[in-house]
């Protein structure tokens, strides 16, 4: 276990370094002046140009300049924003509400894929069956902007059961309803990990031992197929759980909840690109870490994936 | 040696019982995977309901005129800013006083030709480099594994948020489809290493090698053939995910110039005025959604049409 450990850690270094660069590279070696494109179509006020200058080291040659961001980055020197802030002081204030948004989303992410593929697997071929699967296409084809615009129309305009956006309240309940978008939009795949094994445990020979044995269905679909169901399901909601912590620049921003995303879609919104470049470091960063426990998770749960 | 021979047990050739077999045989339909598949596809509905979406889409794409005679920006009037619909603009204007169903069929163009740069961006860098990793395997699957794994590591839109942002001068369907497809490659690189590991070790593979051919040509002539089927359904959806990616960097308005005709240019301008103007923002949402859900549909049922045991299942 320590070596499977040590293993996925050290496979980690590479991206680490890779990621930084290349998003560094993507900023730094374009054409033109990289300061002048930070400040997008904004007129470089002289401080701000000095100060950018400086957290970029633009003297020295380019392979230093990426050493010295390096450093910075892994000493938690994240820069500042565009109004000053400091960024790391920025994301203490965000991430809790980020991550509240995202633990929120991926539970009911969980339930939908738990239940309705249960119900689904159970009823192979029938109404209900036919009806989840053409749903769930349609959930996950809807672009996530979209189904925000749904649900901030219909339920927070038309019939006002919702506040339209969030703002300061960063309650659970202010952030139902996007939570609740996000986790239709992504339930989909844990839903069909979920029926498919049903249907294949249905058929399995200690279910048929066990409807022999006399059992009723009521014991049976708990505990024997179920629950045997699970461990994908999970899997897969620990991975979107990644996904997510990275990927919900967009909600935030629609929705106005001050979170790392919206920090970032503001930004996008008013040109700041040095303050975009910072945060799509950190949650690219942030992305490679959950992902990193993620697996540490995998291997705790499955010791088959200790020897691969 | 001859005696030894001689010893050796020749089967006695039964000519009937062959030919018994091969009239059985000349009964049967002709069967591959591929036309397997295409048989199921045309017993399903929903197939016949994403093809036709996808070919009207194309039509408007290719020649919008055919469903459209205004001109998609000629006149626009602020004093039409979100007028309702009336005769020759059905779906009413948006907040510049545009006609909204002539600028729908145009953005048409707009996404289609992002959706296919994408996807031949993504089917140039990922194939090559998915099938030689898994081919040749040793240091150079380690080298090319680990490019992968760093471009895999960045969230592609977050990676193409980057480049829009600083591109801000170049922001045009090109650059767009590089932002997106330039790091969307990582995983269609993952899943062809995978089926070529899958591949390499079957027999017509070492026989192909053992009749001479190089091992590149063996890669090209057998291995690749046989590995593009989860590479097409891979494709087909991700051109849909790439329409969703264009029409959301558009949105965040990093994406594609607005005066550009494009669905995403257009649900971010009709955003402001969800609560007075909301079927402004409605069309383009619903057809960029369509459009959207029709190549997803279209990967899944081929997907699942080429997947022997899903179409046992049903």
């Amino acid at each position: 276990m320590l070596r499977y450990i040590l293993r996925r850690l050290l496979q980690a270094v590479p991206v680490f370094l890779g990621t930084t660069f290349l998003i560094y590279f993507m900023v730094f070696a374009m054409p033109g002046n990289p300061i002048v494109a930070l400040f997008g179509d904004k007129t470089p006020n002289p401080a701000q140009v000095a100060a950018l200058e400086a957290q970029y080291n633009l003297d020295q040659p380019f392979f230093m300049q990426y050493l010295l961001y390096l450093k910075n980055v892994f000493t938690g020197d994240l820069g500042t924003t565009f109004s000053g802030r400091d960024v790391n002081t920025v994301l203490a204030d965000t991430f809790p509400v980020t991550l509240k948004l995202v633990l929120m989303a991926v539970v009911l992410e969980f339930f939908f894929a738990v239940v309705i593929g249960l119900i689904s697997g159970l009823r192979e071929g029938k109404f209900f069956d036919n009806a989840s699967v053409v749903l769930a296409l349609i959930f996950n084809s809807l672009p996530v902007f979209v189904g925000m615009f749904l649900a901030q129309y219909f339920v927070g305009i038309k019939w006002g059961w919702a506040p339209v956006t969030v703002g300061r309240d960063t309650s659970w309940g202010a952030m139902f309803l996007p939570a609740l978008v996000i986790a239709l939009t992504i339930y989909v795949t844990g839903m069909r990990l979920m029926r498919g094994s049903v249907i294949e445990s249905r058929s399995e020979d200690y279910v048929r031992t066990a409807y022999a044995k006399g059992l009723t269905s009521r014991r049976i679909i708990p505990v024997h197929i179920a629950r045997n169901s699970l461990i994908p399901v999970v899997t897969n909601t620990a991975a979107s759980f990644g996904a997510l912590i990275a990927g919900t620049t967009i909600t935030e921003g629609i929705f106005n909840i001050p979170g790392v995303g919206n920090t970032l879609y503001q930004a996008i919104i008013r040109g700041e690109n040095s303050t975009v470049v910072s945060f799509v470091t950190v949650l690219t960063l942030l992305y490679v870490i959950v992902n990193i426990l993620v697996d540490l998770l995998y291997a705790v749960l499955d010791p088959r994936i200790r020897y691969v | 040696m001859s005696k030894r021979s001689s010893e050796h047990y020749v089967a006695p050739v039964d000519e009937n019982e062959q030919i018994e077999v091969d009239a059985v045989r000349l009964g049967d339909r002709r069967s591959n995977l591929w036309l397997d598949a295409w048989r199921d596809l045309r017993r399903r509905p929903l197939f016949y309901v994403a093809l036709t979406i996808v070919a009207v889409v194309a039509l408007a794409a290719a020649w919008p005129t055919l469903f459209t005679q205004v001109a998609p920006n000629n006149d626009c009037a602020l004093s039409l800013s979100n007028a309702g619909p009336e005769a020759g603009h059905p779906l009413g204007y948006t907040r510049q006083g545009c006609d909204v169903y002539s600028r729908v069929v145009w953005g048409a163009r707009t996404s289609l030709s992002v959706g296919m740069l994408v996807v031949l961006i993504t089917a140039v860098i990922g194939i090559p480099m998915g099938a030689i990793a898994g081919f040749f395997g040793g240091k150079v699957d380690s080298i090319l594994s680990r490019i992968g794994d760093i471009f895999f590591s960045i969230p592609y839109f977050l990676a193409a948020i980057v480049v829009m942002s600083v591109l801000a001068d170049h922001r045009n369907v090109l650059t767009i489809s590089f932002a997106i497809g330039g790091f969307a490659w990582a995983s269609l690189a993952r899943i062809v290493r995978a089926e070529v590991l899958r591949i390499k070790n079957l027999e017509y593979v070492t026989a192909s090698t053992a009749v001479g051919r190089s091992r590149f040509s063996t890669l090209v002539g057998h291995v690749l053939p046989n590995s593009l089927t989860p590479v097409i359904v891979t494709l087909t959806i991700g051109l849909g995910a790439a329409i969703v990616a264009e029409a959301a960097l558009s949105f965040l308005g990093i994406g594609l110039n607005t005066s550009v005709m494009s669905w995403g240019n257009d649900i971010s301008q009709a955003q402001v005025t969800i609560k007075t103007a909301p079927m402004a923002l409605f069309w383009p949402s619903l057809f960029l959604t369509i459009t959207v859900l029709a190549f997803i549909m279209l990967g899944e049922l081929i997907r699942d049409a080429l997947d022997p045991k899903a179409r046992a299942r049903r």
